[in-house]
């Protein structure tokens, strides 16, 4: 078995764990995983299903949370700060690490009530013009108002799928976010409303420390700058995307990227 | 022969035949299969069996079920061919009163006559009786004969057993299921007839909207206009039903459903929730007399202590009380299924906004819930205002039109009992406005049952 290589150094990492481990009751998933994420690239984890890609993102916001079974050891830190000290408060957290989940889950209300759901629940806008301000420029950053402008008070469940997963990026953007966390935001959609989503990530780096789950190689060769490469709860390596895609280091990420498995 | 024996000897007819069947189709199969094709066996030994026992069983039970409906005329028929029938007097009311009374010594269930007459006929009646008694047995167990013996000629290896069998399992499945609905469609019938019959009495713009209720005054002769006003009931039905029980019963089953999804550990959750539900399993007369002798004094105690006029050992609001906590377990398992239906990721999409438990569940969960949790609520109302054994015990009979809840009212239930309990003519007002007001609460029930489950559906399919 090869050693995993060591994470980028970051001089400014945004978020920056060391030696993570996860279980679900006694069955680990992630077996002591360090990395760093940084503001100006977008980071892909590429793996296997069931590699603890999704399990190791929730474990950024501290989504993990709610899974009764699941325990987290090892730090995390966003700006240097521990989230998993007691002194981190996990509303004022997930307000900082927003996230994007598989299946776009919009609420059952009205697009507009998506958006300012949570700028409301952050007590971010009170009056009526703020709160319309912050929804019009969420939306136009998500890429979706041209398409809703006329009608942002139809539910959010009438969109078509693409539409309703820029919604939630939109839903999630309107909390301004530090960073965005994505677990296979494409994986349900069609390849126009992917490359939708593909191109809004382009748009969204640089304002917004991305991290994208993605079990599709092309899209993570297509959106991010950096990859790193889970398999069986082990960080087998990390890198500048082009490198780990034509010239990966380890036995096991050259294998997948080849397709031998996966 | 006695009915017992009959029934054990036909028993142990169909018994015989299906073991007798069933070995027959093993042995011919047996050698088929060795000899023939594969498509020369059909079914399996055992569908013989049934079928053979059935064909046995089915013509006698059927013909003793049609025997014991003629032969009862066919013994009086006997009976009055006998001599002693001479001395019978002419009109039909004392003829039948001295053939009932001789029938009922014949059988036993009567020690002595006190006609003479009929101390006459009881012997020509044992005659008839064990006659036609023996002759429907004979009659049953030749049937019976014949039917297994023709079924058990037809037992081939490669007879269709089976499909026979089925179909008449669904058959006998079909008729079950018609019969539960003729019965309904019977029941609907006769509340539309004596309705009908009751609204010729008395105006239904009357009976809808008057007033005035007070059937005892039309019972002794005062006239119909005026009696049977039942807004006083309606008005009762819902103060108790639809207002005082939901008030209790809406947000109490709600937080605990609130509590048992959300918040309750899986340990919490597996035996709360079925000790909640079990409320839901105390017979309604024991929450009766909780709400008569308990609640209701101390409610009355109450009302006077702090000086309310009009208080009532017998309250509206006793009634509604305890009501709805009998309503609880109903509304919290709907809500309870509601909130489990909407998706984890509607919860996990707002917890992952930074959003904390509560907000989530107020703002997310319940408005997504929402369109479940009233139908469950519609359900439970359409349940409490049928209700009928607590408001009998606990609301009272005064036909009040009041506002006041520690007055006492009356319900369209409590007063179909009272109408209907006692002495009563089956053609006056009185009884027949039983009917309307069965008729009344039948529809109102059902349209809540109707847009509920249709809500209820919507709501599903929203999600699926
Ligand atoms: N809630 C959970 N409870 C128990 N085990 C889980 C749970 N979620 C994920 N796992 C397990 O953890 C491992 C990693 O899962 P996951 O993080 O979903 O993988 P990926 O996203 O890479 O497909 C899998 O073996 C999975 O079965
Ligand atoms: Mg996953």
């Amino acid at each position: 078995m090869t050693e995993p290589t060591n994470p980028l150094a970051i001089a400014n990492p945004k978020m920056s764990a060391r030696d993570v481990k996860v279980f679900y009751g006694a069955k680990q998933a992630i077996k002591g995983v360090s990395i760093d994420v940084d503001m100006d690239n977008v980071t892909a984890f590429i793996g296997p299903s069931g590699c603890g890609k999704s399990t190791f993102l929730r474990t950024l916001n501290r989504m993990n949370d709610t899974v009764a079974s699941a325990r987290v050891e090892g730090t995390i830190t966003l700006d240097g700060e521990d989230i998993y000290s007691p002194s981190m408060d996990v509303v004022q957290l997930r307000a900082r690490v927003g996230m994007v989940f598989q299946k776009p889950n919009p609420f059952p209300k009205s697009i507009y009530e998506n958006i300012a759901y949570g700028p409301r629940i952050h007590g971010l806008a009170h009056a009526k013009a703020d709160l319309d301000v912050v929804v019009e420029k969420s939306l136009r950053r998500a890429g979706l108002w041209d398409e809703v402008k006329d009608r942002l008070h139809d539910s959010g469940t009438a969109l078509s799928g693409g539409q309703q997963q820029r919604l939630c990026i939109g839903r999630a953007i309107a909390v301004e976010p530090e960073v965005i966390l994505m677990d296979e935001p494409c994986s349900a959609l069609d390849p126009i409303a992917t490359a939708k989503i593909e191109e809004l990530i382009h748009e969204l780096r640089g304002r917004y420390a991305i991290v994208i789950v993605t079990h599709n190689m092309q899209q993570a060769a297509r959106v991010s700058q950096r990859t790193a490469f889970f398999h069986l709860g082990d960080l087998v390596e990390y890198g500048v995307t082009g490198d780990i895609f034509t010239n990966p280091t380890q036995e096991r990420t050259k294998d997948y990227i080849t397709g031998r498995y996966g | 022969m006695t009915g017992p024996a009959l029934f054990l000897l036909l028993a142990g007819l169909g018994a015989i035949a299906w073991v007798s069947a069933r070995a027959r189709a093993l042995r011919l199969q047996t050698v088929a299969r060795e000899t023939g094709r594969r498509d020369a066996v059909h079914s399996l030994p055992g569908y013989h069996g049934w079928y053979v026992a059935l064909w046995t069983l089915a013509p006698a039970v059927l013909f003793l079920a049609v025997w014991a409906n003629i032969a009862p005329g066919l013994v009086t028929q006997a009976v009055l061919a006998d001599p002693a029938a001479q001395s019978l007097p002419m009109d039909d009311f004392s003829r039948s009163a001295i053939l009932g009374e001789a029938r009922s010594i014949a059988t036993g269930a009567q020690a002595g006559a006190f006609n003479p007459l009929a101390q006459g006929l009881v012997e020509p009646y044992r005659a008839a009786i064990s006659k036609y008694g023996v002759a429907g047995a004979v009659l049953a167990i030749v049937l019976a004969f014949a039917g297994g013996a023709y079924a058990f000629t037809r037992v081939r290896p490669d007879f269709r057993a089976r499909t026979r069998v089925e179909r008449l399992v669904m058959a006998t499945l079909l008729i079950a299921s018609l019969l539960a609905i003729v019965t309904t469609v019977g029941i609907v019938a006769s509340l539309l007839w004596e309705s009908f019959r009751f609204f010729s009495m008395v105006n239904p713009l009357d009976f809808l909207f008057g007033t005035k209720w007070s059937p005892q005054s039309a019972a002794m002769g005062y006239g119909n206009e005026d009696a049977f006003g039942a807004v006083p009931l309606f008005w009762g039905t819902i103060f108790i039903g639809a207002i005082i029980a939901m008030v209790v019963a809406i947000p109490l089953g709600l937080m605990s459903a609130i509590y048992l999804t959300q918040y309750a550990k899986p340990v919490v959750r597996k035996w709360m929730k079925p000790t909640l539900e079990m409320l839901a399993g105390v017979p309604t007369v024991v929450y009766g007399y909780f709400a008569a002798l308990t609640i209701a004094p101390a409610l009355r105690d109450f009302a006077v202590m702090i000086g309310i006029h009009g208080a009532s050992s017998e309250s509206a609001l006793a009634a509604g009380l305890v009501m709805g906590v009998m309503i609880i377990p109903f509304v919290s398992s709907m809500a309870d299924d509601s909130i489990a239906a909407v998706p984890q990721s509607m919860r996990d999409g707002s917890l992952a906004m930074g959003a904390t438990t509560s907000e989530t569940i107020r703002k997310v969960l319940i408005p997504a819930a929402l369109p479940g949790v009233v139908g469950g609520v519609l359900l439970a109302v359409s349940r409490a205002i049928g209700e009928t054994m607590i408001v009998v015990m606990a609301a009272g009979l005064a036909a009040n039109l009041t506002l006041n809840p520690f007055a006492s009212v009356t319900t369209v239930t409590t007063q179909i009992v009272q109408l209907l309990t006692g002495d009563q003519e089956f053609d006056s007002a009185k009884t027949l406005a039983a009917f309307a007001l069965g008729l009344v609460l039948f529809v109102v029930t059902l349209l809540l049952n109707i847009v509920a489950l249709r809500v209820v559906k919507k709501y599903r399919e929203a999600y699926e």
